[in-house]
């Protein structure tokens, strides 16, 4: 049962090291504006080349 | 900015999405509106950055009806980047810009991939909601003015406003604090349930269970020590404040509940008689934090506290010597300088014209409908907008020194005293409540302390502290106010002050302005009355009144579909009076009764003379009187059923600074003349508002402009009206976007709704702590139902209040969803 001392630690420990990451998230300015990077999610990163934008948008039609 | 619904017609613009009318500009088989959105396809399309058109259909910004572009000299000046930059070095410069035309995800897209365009630029960063691009730039590739001028080019010009030189504000650190508080709390709140967990379970008897409970308790005593010191802090400070002052309101019961909670709790984990109540100290910690974020929920792309200085312009186009014109920026302005104003920019100082004659707007100073004629020689004041052709002056003042800075700073239009003396109820009652908290357990202590001795009265001493402690009580104002402002901003009314809103609730008064609140300028209404018009005739009056740069002779000739337009031969025009072109052998005489008398050679009696609300101009023919072209400011959509129905439960005020030749037109909605007021200066607005108040009435004051700015502090509750929240408005307690005028009604009896939802939540959440009373005076209150009472108390009228705000409002068929 003593083994429950050293889990209490141990669990505390990771309970800090997420309270720690949160405070590095609140700091870093994460928190500061909480719309926007909602619509950034939805930007793909492939470069689109003129004509492949093109056939894209021909499909479409 | 209207975007057009995405349609792929081929009149549709692939840019903006505007209609391209007749003759599209094709490209690349897209047809496009205009030059300007074609060059902007055009250049996004060479740098590969088309997604921009793939994330939203016509995402664009339309350059029809933009304005001429502006010069940016002035940000070559380095003591203006000092000013404007939040960091700079040799070779890097980062600041942010305000750039209203940001609507869409393809905005966000296209900014952020500026770099693409321009390889100095490192990094941009868009803050969607405040409508602000965050750029790191390196100065030794490019320059700032560069790249403000390749953003004007793809439609997305900063703006960049005189305020900004002034006042180097700093940055706000958006609630960070609090959120590492709640963090703190929170994270303190779940451990020390977690180890109070053995506590619950009967492990007393066991060696184990004693090593337990002094490793918990001293855990426990260690997590919640930072809540104490870190995250309560607010409560205890505005509480020490409070008393200091001799005064009490909410955050003192708060606080005597948190530290007799804590300070109960150490004793009986040290003593080693309990457990203590730790979880249920950092739980109410924690929902009070919850609470806070919620009020402090804040809009902040809409700035309330607005003065003089954001409305003007940073830099005007100022004429040198030999002619060259160059931007300089307003405080480096001095009297002497001669600058050009092209149409629609502002005039930033008291200054002379040069030029021959100038229209010039003062609709948002004054309140007056008709732009100003101003001659030669005479002065423009600060704040006028000029309309039609560019024009030139010579400044007088400085901008210091305007007569738009004066009324500005004007003592008495400032009340500061407003928002100082806000209470909520909940602060009203607190006093009551607090002694009767006190009272109530020193009751019970005594009663104990007869009966059982010292230890068990203090215990029910503390008891009774700990379970009165007000939490529910403090959350239910912030989270119905929090509620209702969510609603208000759905439906496009944003209130700066949640606790303002209780004046509002009980506005008995709403007073309007005319010009810009209740009708629109650009929405004018125009009708012909007369013998019908043959081509011929048409014609003839288009083509002189297309000679005039008049407002009205502008509105008659873009209301006749004349086909030919003809080259008047002579023309003859009294400014602001009337004009008169020939062609070949027809002579067309438009304007005022006075006018066409002299002109004419009609007769008085020819000239029929009338009564009409509105601007009026008469139209002869080869000396024929033919009918008149009549001019009415319309009013805004909904407003005629909304001021009928706001008659019967307040009282309705119309003031004006414009003249009366409408009042025909409104009385029937605001029923006497009397409750209507014309030609009122901004000192009058005000003081009608102070008489008002001072028969006791609360007063709601509506207005656009300046000159209401005076009156909007005065009032109970001000309320600016804004066609465009990213435009400008002055300093109130509100921002009410124009189309949602109509709800106003439907605004006063929800706002009254929420006081009730308030009122209702207080009965809840006393329920709670007389049921929690009952156990401590009885000296039942175990850790067990404390920690199970508040965190029950505290959900539940959270839960209330969301739920009785969206159905009050869903019953007032008020928007609750995006």
């Amino acid at each position: 049962m003593e083994v429950i001392f050293l889990l209490i630690g141990f669990s505390l420990f990771v309970a800090l090291l997420f309270l720690g990451l949160f405070f590095w998230a609140v700091k870093s300015g994460q928190y500061d504006d909480s719309y926007t990077p909602s619509m950034r999610m939805l930007f793909d990163e492939k470069k689109t080349s003129n004509k492949n934008h093109q056939e894209t948008k021909n499909r479409d039609v | 900015m209207s975007i057009a619904e995405p349609t792929i017609t081929a009149q549709a613009c692939f840019h903006c999405g505007e209609d391209c009318d007749d003759n599209p500009v094709v490209f690349e088989e897209k047809a496009f509106c205009c030059s300007g959105c074609m060059t902007v396809f055009q250049l996004l399309d060479d740098h590969n950055l088309c997604t921009y058109y793939d994330l939203e259909a016509n995402p664009g910004i339309s350059f029809k009806s933009a304005k001429r572009r502006e010069r940016f000299e002035y940000l070559e000046d380095p003591q203006l980047l000092d000013k404007i930059t939040d960091f700079k070095n040799d070779h890097q410069i980062s600041l942010s810009l305000y750039i209203p035309n940001i609507h869409c995800a393809s905005c966000v897209w296209l900014l952020e991939n500026l770099y693409k365009l321009d390889e100095g630029i490192q990094k941009s960063t868009v803050n969607f909601l405040n409508r602000e691009i965050s750029l790191l730039i390196n100065t030794e590739k490019t320059t700032l003015r560069t790249i403000v001028e390749l953003l004007t080019t793809i439609g997305y010009e900063p703006e960049i406003r005189l305020e900004k030189l002034y006042s180097k504000e700093e940055k706000k650190p958006h609630n960070r604090s609090l959120w590492l508080k709640l963090g703190v709390a929170g994270f303190a709140f779940g451990n020390i349930m977690l180890f109070s967990f053995p506590d619950y379970l009967n492990t007393t008897e066991t060696s184990l269970g004693i090593e337990f409970r002094v490793i918990f308790g001293v855990l426990n005593i260690l997590l919640a020590l930072p809540v104490l010191v870190y995250s309560s802090s607010d409560y205890l400070k505005s509480a020490f404040a409070a008393l200091s002052q001799r005064g009490i309101n909410l955050d003192v019961p708060i606080s005597i509940g948190i530290v007799a909670l804590f300070s109960r709790s150490v004793y009986e984990i040290v003593s080693g008689t309990g457990t203590g109540y730790m979880d249920s100290f950092t739980g109410l910690i924690f929902f009070l934090l919850i609470g806070k974020l919620v009020q402090k929920k804040t809009f902040d792309r809409l700035s309330f506290d607005r003065d003089y200085k954001s409305y003007l312009p940073i830099a005007v186009n100022v004429i040198r010597e030999f002619g060259e014109e160059i931007s300089v920026s307003l405080d480096k302005l001095k009297a002497g300088d001669k600058i050009r104003l092209r149409n629609q920019e502002l005039v930033p100082a008291d200054a002379i014209l040069l030029s021959d004659e100038a229209f010039i707007d003062y609709s948002f100073i004054t309140g007056e409908s008709e732009p100003q004629v101003v001659q030669q020689g005479n002065l423009a004041y600060a704040g006028g907008r000029v309309k039609g052709i560019s024009a030139q002056f010579r400044i007088q003042e400085e901008v210091e020194n305007s007569y738009l800075t004066s009324l500005w700073n004007n003592e008495a239009f400032q009340n500061p005293a407003k928002e100082l003396t806000l209470t909520s109820f909940a602060d009203r009652i607190s006093p009551y409540f607090t002694s009767a908290v006190l009272g109530i357990s020193c009751i019970a202590g005594l009663y104990w302390l007869s009966a059982y001795g010292i230890e068990q009265a203090l215990s029910v001493f503390t008891a009774v502290l700990i379970i009165a402690c007000p939490c529910a009580l403090a959350l239910s104002t912030p989270f119905t106010l929090g509620s209702v402002l969510n609603v208000f901003s759905l439906n496009g009314f944003f209130v700066k002050n949640s606790l303002l809103l209780e004046n509002f609730a009980k506005s008995e008064a709403v007073v309007f302005d005319k010009t810009g609140t209740l009708t629109q300028a650009e929405e004018a209404h125009i009708e012909y009355k007369g013998y019908e018009l043959t081509a011929r005739q048409q014609s003839l009056i288009t083509s002189v009144c297309r000679q005039s740069i008049h407002p009205m002779s502008q509105k008659i000739a873009s209301y006749i579909p004349a086909v030919n337009i003809l080259e008047p031969d002579h023309m003859d025009e009294e400014l602001g009076k009337g004009i008169c072109g020939h062609m070949g052998s027809d002579q067309v005489c438009v304007g005022s009764r006075d006018f066409i008398l002299q002109h004419t050679g009609l007769k008085e009696a020819e000239v029929p003379e009338f009564t009409y609300s509105g601007s009026l101009s008469h139209v002869t023919i080869n000396k024929e009187y033919i009918g008149f072209f009549g001019v009415q400011a319309v009013l805004r959509k909904g407003l005629p059923p909304l001021l009928k129905t706001l008659k019967k439960r307040v009282a309705t005020f119309l003031i004006s600074g414009d003249n009366n030749t409408e009042e025909e037109n409104l009385t029937p909605y605001f029923g006497d003349r009397n409750s209507m007021l014309f030609n009122q200066s901004p000192e009058d607005k005000l003081a009608f508002i102070k008489k008002l108040q001072q028969s006791g009435k609360k007063v709601s004051m509506i207005g656009d402009g300046l000159n209401d700015a005076g009156a909007l502090k005065q009032s109970d509750f001000g309320i600016a009206l804004s066609d465009d929240t990213s435009s400008f408005s002055p300093a109130c307690d509100a921002i009410i976007e124009g189309n949602s005028l109509q709800k106003l009604n439907r605004f006063i009896s929800f706002s009254k709704a929420g006081m009730n939802i308030i009122l209702a939540s207080f009965g809840l959440s006393l329920l709670y702590n007389i049921t929690g009373l009952a156990f401590a005076i009885t000296g039942q209150l175990s850790p067990l139902v404390a920690a199970i009472l508040m965190p029950l108390s505290s959900v539940s009228v959270m839960i209330f209040t969301f739920f009785a705000t969206r159905f009050k409002a869903q019953k007032m068929e008020l928007r609750i969803w995006k």
